[in-house]
């Protein structure tokens, strides 16, 4: 077998006989290997995740680590060797899904911009919820056609529109459109179409 | 896809149009590039698969590719017309395939017709066609008249040959810009196709779907690949290469306002109860040896559906609570979202995961119309150009009435659940880390304000409030539903028994049975949940028994865990493969083996009464004529919105007469530019390094693509005095885009009816939000380059014009 696994690779590398699987380079990476490998792996667990990029589909697996506070931390992630879709390649992309995974940039409490005003405020899920149901009821009431002119009992929301879900798990968007559906939603869109 | 991404190393020739794998689906380009260096592969005596790609712009993919051949973007019906042409001219079709598996023998009624780029029943006035003159000749019982012989003139192969004898390869070269003796050496290429032992695979994103012809530059293809008997085979099909982790997932699972799950069609008005819905929705039978297998069994879908949505609400004597569904007036899809909102009659927006500004099209337009809601939702997990509107580019917060709200979400590895890639392969993933500050899971925002909703309709009462009440949440925590109990409802259970189905085809039409979403029946019956199996390639031989990629056991696929679609059509009437090398599906005298069948596992196809191949359809075979499209039963060529030249097939409608106007229907200008002004074609596309706008994000990528920039040919850049890194104004009649130039010769002029035409390229990242725009902040407000694009869409899936309209260009200051 002239191609090696990632996992047979870690083996080889752990076990300190790697040399002979990277003679072609000419040199023995394997002491080096098995430093950075040890680095990561240390005390991880493997866990199995899905690229959120494009559609290919790319498998992934993020080495994680529990914390002494009980959350968890992400060491790496790289590309799975055993899928049958991306035999552990991943693109510039993939490769960076850690800086997303673990992102400073991300909006971490509920905000609220008022009619006119020219700042966020943050509010909490308790009034953002409240507040948003409030609006929906509104809107929907005010906009529910429940017969067309022609007397068809047409049972719609015209005044409310979802778009989105391209990055939902499927579970995730299949609950969307039942609870929207349920209110009457007939403006349903994601992004297959732009 | 109708094949999946480690299938196209099954190929011999691959056809890429609308798309650059190399650059935009770098990993699963490695299929393509197996095919390329496996001798097996390949035209005449192998030595590799040949890869042809047709693209505006000469791209990593068109390095690698054997043939490049430079096209006017928006032009490929012209290219798969010609290739069409070529196949049928040289008698180059697979004779048994097309006369078996496709409706070209069945016979055409007389109203059908086509003339100087009308086809018949067009209304000028509601720029709409009567689709009711294009059916078949058809007896009492619908079953249409065939000619087996395929000689009467009014069967679809003499009207499909006759429709396409105008795309000669001089036409073909003076509409596209391709060269004729370029296009020729390709078109003899693909006519070797047609044999039995050799297959072809076309490819396409939306570089093809993104036109006021989309839907025809698809269909397109699929006539070449009928004509070439290559849908269904392993290396064959038309595939769809999708932009996001999960679009197919939710389209399947009908975030798309003309279906629900499982592609059944949203009721209309006027259909007053089932029997009406599905009179008019289900596929017909037009051949008393078809199964019509999703028309037959619509109902069974539908009711298993509703009961599980409706549960005890649901019964026989409410038609399973079918009033409940809602039935929208006419398109609702995404630009007619925007459209409303200027009109003044959309309230709110709820936007998860997607930002409507950058979208676009024509996102100055946009921006208006999300100024006129009462109120937006955007659920994200990080700032976008939507939830940071009411001050971009333009905007005046103090007079932007809209109230906001940002909804912190959870990223993807924050939770479990499925992605379904561009294969349809459904694959499972762990939850790996714990929410990131308040950030909380879509579905559970969602379940918190239903139930909110539900509270309020409960207490104060209001508009039909049924539906919200008897919604069924059985859940666990009916606020906090976990994905897998989801999982579960799409599957579907046996209502007495209370056991998950591994089936759809045990789905009843009386309320014993549900499935949230019958395509995905079988992806978690008792055994459990198989989307998430990982027998992959680590061991090939035990995984992979028919050798062919299929890998059955890695994940799921829908339907039934079938990797290749239409796989009956692999093999030939006795169910012999037609290249024993590359089998799809076999007869071995009491089943059918390999793949999962397309087919009914223990039909003998030598029985007189064998089903049509092709079991979803009404025909039972392949539609290389169909009065689906509303823009006609065969693909024509029609010009983009804003064209630089007229369309020589009939200039008179050089457009398409039937793509939606959105300003002019709504009585707003149109605001089309045209040659005098507008002198250069441009096209959007993506770079490797970004996907869309939430890499604005990632310090890594911004890094390796740090600024927006305008692609342009450097013959162009000469006439202009634009030099390489100068700052230029691309403009549209809409907006403008202020960007660099890289000058370049990826791009490069076209001669079209002996005009020269150029052009340009945009690359579609960058706005006012994210690392580079906090960089750059006044240049960052004219980067959005949707702001060029038109506020059009095609006649049948209303998707925007991006890839093909008119700009100008200037060198700035």
């Amino acid at each position: 077998m002239t191609t090696a696994t990632r996992r047979g690779f870690f083996k080889l590398a752990v076990a300190g006989t790697g040399t002979a699987a990277f003679s072609a380079l000419g040199f023995d990476l394997a002491e080096a290997t098995q430093v950075k490998l040890q680095l990561h792996i240390a005390g991880a667990t493997e866990a199995h995740s899905v690229c959120p990029y494009c559609a290919v589909g790319c498998s992934l697996i993020a080495f994680t680590r529990k914390r002494a506070d009980g959350g968890t931390d992400i060491l790496q992630i790289e590309g799975d060797p055993d899928s049958p879709v991306n035999e552990g390649r991943l693109c510039p992309k993939g490769a960076s899904a850690m800086s997303i995974a673990t992102s400073s940039r991300r909006v971490e409490q509920p905000l609220h911009r008022e009619p006119g005003t020219r700042a966020w405020k943050p509010v909490s899920w308790d009034f953002m919820m409240d507040r948003l149901a409030r609006l929906v009821k509104d809107s929907r009431d005010r906009t529910f056609v429940t017969q067309d002119d022609t007397g068809n009992t047409v049972n719609r929301c015209e005044g409310i529109a979802f778009a989105g879900g391209a990055a939902f798990s499927s579970e995730e968007g299949y609950f969307a459109t039942k609870v929207m559906r349920a209110l009457g939603a007939v403006y349903l869109e994601q992004q297959a179409r732009v | 896809m109708t094949n999946h991404w480690r299938d196209i190393k099954n190929t011999d020739l691959i056809l890429i149009n609308g798309a650059n794998p190399a650059e935009a689906h770098p990993v699963g380009f490695q299929w393509f590039m197996r095919a390329k260096l496996d001798p097996k592969r390949g035209p005449g005596k192998g030595g590799g698969a040949k890869i042809i790609h047709t693209d505006p712009r000469f791209t990593r993919t068109s390095a690698v590719a054997d043939t490049y051949l430079r096209i006017r973007t928006g032009t490929d019906v012209a290219y798969f017309g010609g290739l069409i042409n070529y196949v049928l001219q040289n008698n180059l079709h697979h004779a048994e395939y097309v006369q078996h598996y496709t409706n070209a023998s069945w016979l055409v009624k007389d109203s059908f017709g086509f003339k100087d780029g009308l086809f018949s029943g067009y209304d000028p006035a509601k720029r709409t066609y009567d689709t009711a003159t294009w059916g078949y000749d058809a007896d009492a019982q619908g079953f249409a008249k065939r000619d087996m012989t395929l000689q009467d003139p009014r069967s679809v192969f003499q009207l499909l040959k006759a429709h396409y004898a105008r795309y000669t390869p001089e036409m073909v070269s003076s509409i596209t810009g391709i060269p004729k003796d370029e296009f020729l050496k390709v078109a003899s290429l693909v006519g070797e196709m047609g044999r039995p032992d050799k297959v072809m695979t076309i490819v396409y994103a939306v570089g093809l779907t993104q036109h006021t012809t989309g839907v025809q530059l698809i269909r397109s293809g699929a006539l070449l690949q009928l004509l070439l008997g290559n849908m269904g085979r392993p290396g064959g099909g038309m595939n769809a290469e999708r932009g996001h982790a999960n679009i197919q997932g939710n389209t399947d699972h009908a975030i798309s306002w003309e279906i629900l799950p499982g592609y059944l069609a949203i009721p209309a008005p006027g259909e007053k109860n089932l029997s009406d819905y599905v009179k008019e929705k289900a596929p017909k039978k037009s051949d008393p040896n078809s199964w019509n297998f999703f028309g037959t069994n619509y109902k069974k879908f539908m009711v298993s559906l509703l009961k599980v949505w409706y549960g005890d609400a649901a019964t026989k004597d409410n038609e399973f609570a079918f009033d409940y569904i809602p039935k929208p007036a006419g398109n609702s899809s995404w630009i007619s979202i925007y459209d409303e909102a200027l009109r003044g009659k959309m309230d709110g927006v709820i936007l998860s995961g997607m930002t409507a500004t950058s979208i676009g099209p024509d996102s100055n337009q946009v921006l208006q119309a999300l100024s006129k809601l009462k109120w937006l939702v955007v659920m994200d997990a990080l700032p976008t150009t939507s939830s940071e509107f009411w001050h971009g580019p333009g905007m005046t917060p103090a007079d932007v009435k809209t109230e906001v709200f940002m909804v912190p979400a959870t990223h993807w590895i924050e939770k479990d659940g499925s992605f379904v890639n561009s294969g349809r392969w459904s694959q499972w993933k762990d939850q790996v880390i714990s929410p990131q500050g308040q950030a909380r899971h879509d579905h559970w925002i969602m379940a918190d304000l239903f139930n909110r909703v539900k509270a309020l309709y409960q207490k104060e009462g209001g508009k039909f409030p049924d539906p919200i009440i008897h919604l069924t949440l059985d859940y666990k925590d009916p606020l906090k539903p976990t994905l897998d109990e989801i999982a579960q409802e799409i599957n579907g259970r046996d209502l007495a028994t209370g056991k998950r189905l591994s089936t759809f085809a045990a789905l009843k039409d009386d309320g014993t049975t549900t499935a949230g979403d019958w395509i995905y029946t079988g992806s978690y019956p008792e055994s459990g949940n198989l989307m998430k199996r990982r027998d992959g390639v680590q061991d090939p031989k035990k995984n992979d028994p028919t050798g062919m990629g299929f890998y059955p056991n890695w994940a799921w696929s829908w339907p039934l865990n079938r990797r290749v679609m239409y796989n009956r059509a692999s093999a030939d009437l006795e169910g012999k493969p037609w290249d024993p090398t590359r089998p799809g599906v076999q007869w071995n005298g009491t089943h059918w083996v390999g793949d999962v069948p397309d087919y009914p596992p223990t039909m003998n196809p030598k029985d007189p009464k064998a089903l049509l191949p092709f079991i979803m359809t009404g025909e039972g075979t392949g539609r290389l004529f169909s009065n689906t499209p509303l823009d006609g039963p065969f693909p024509e060529h029609y010009e983009p919105i804003e064209s630089p030249v007229e369309n020589p097939l009939h200039p008179q409608n050089s457009a398409s007469p039937v793509a939606f106007l959105y300003d002019q229907a709504a009585g707003r200008p149109n605001r089309f530019g045209t040659a005098a002004d507008y002198p250069y074609v441009a096209t959007t596309y993506r770079l490797t390094e970004h996907e869309h706008y939430l890499t604005q994000h990632v310090e890594h990528l911004v890094q390796l693509q740090p600024e927006a920039f305008v692609e342009v040919p450097d013959g162009l850049a000469k006439e202009k005095g634009i030099k390489n890194g100068d700052m230029v104004r691309v403009s549209s009649k809409r907006g403008k885009v202020e960007a660099r130039a890289m000058v370049t010769k990826r791009l490069g002029p076209l001669e079209i009816a002996g005009k020269r035409v150029w052009q340009v390229g945009i690359p579609i990242h960058w706005g006012f939000v994210g690392i580079s725009a906090e960089q750059h902040p006044e240049k960052s407000q004219h980067w959005l380059a949707n702001v060029l694009t038109p506020f059009v869409g095609d006649a049948s899936a209303r998707t925007p014009e991006f890839k093909a309209f008119l700009v100008n260009l200037e060198r700035m200051g």
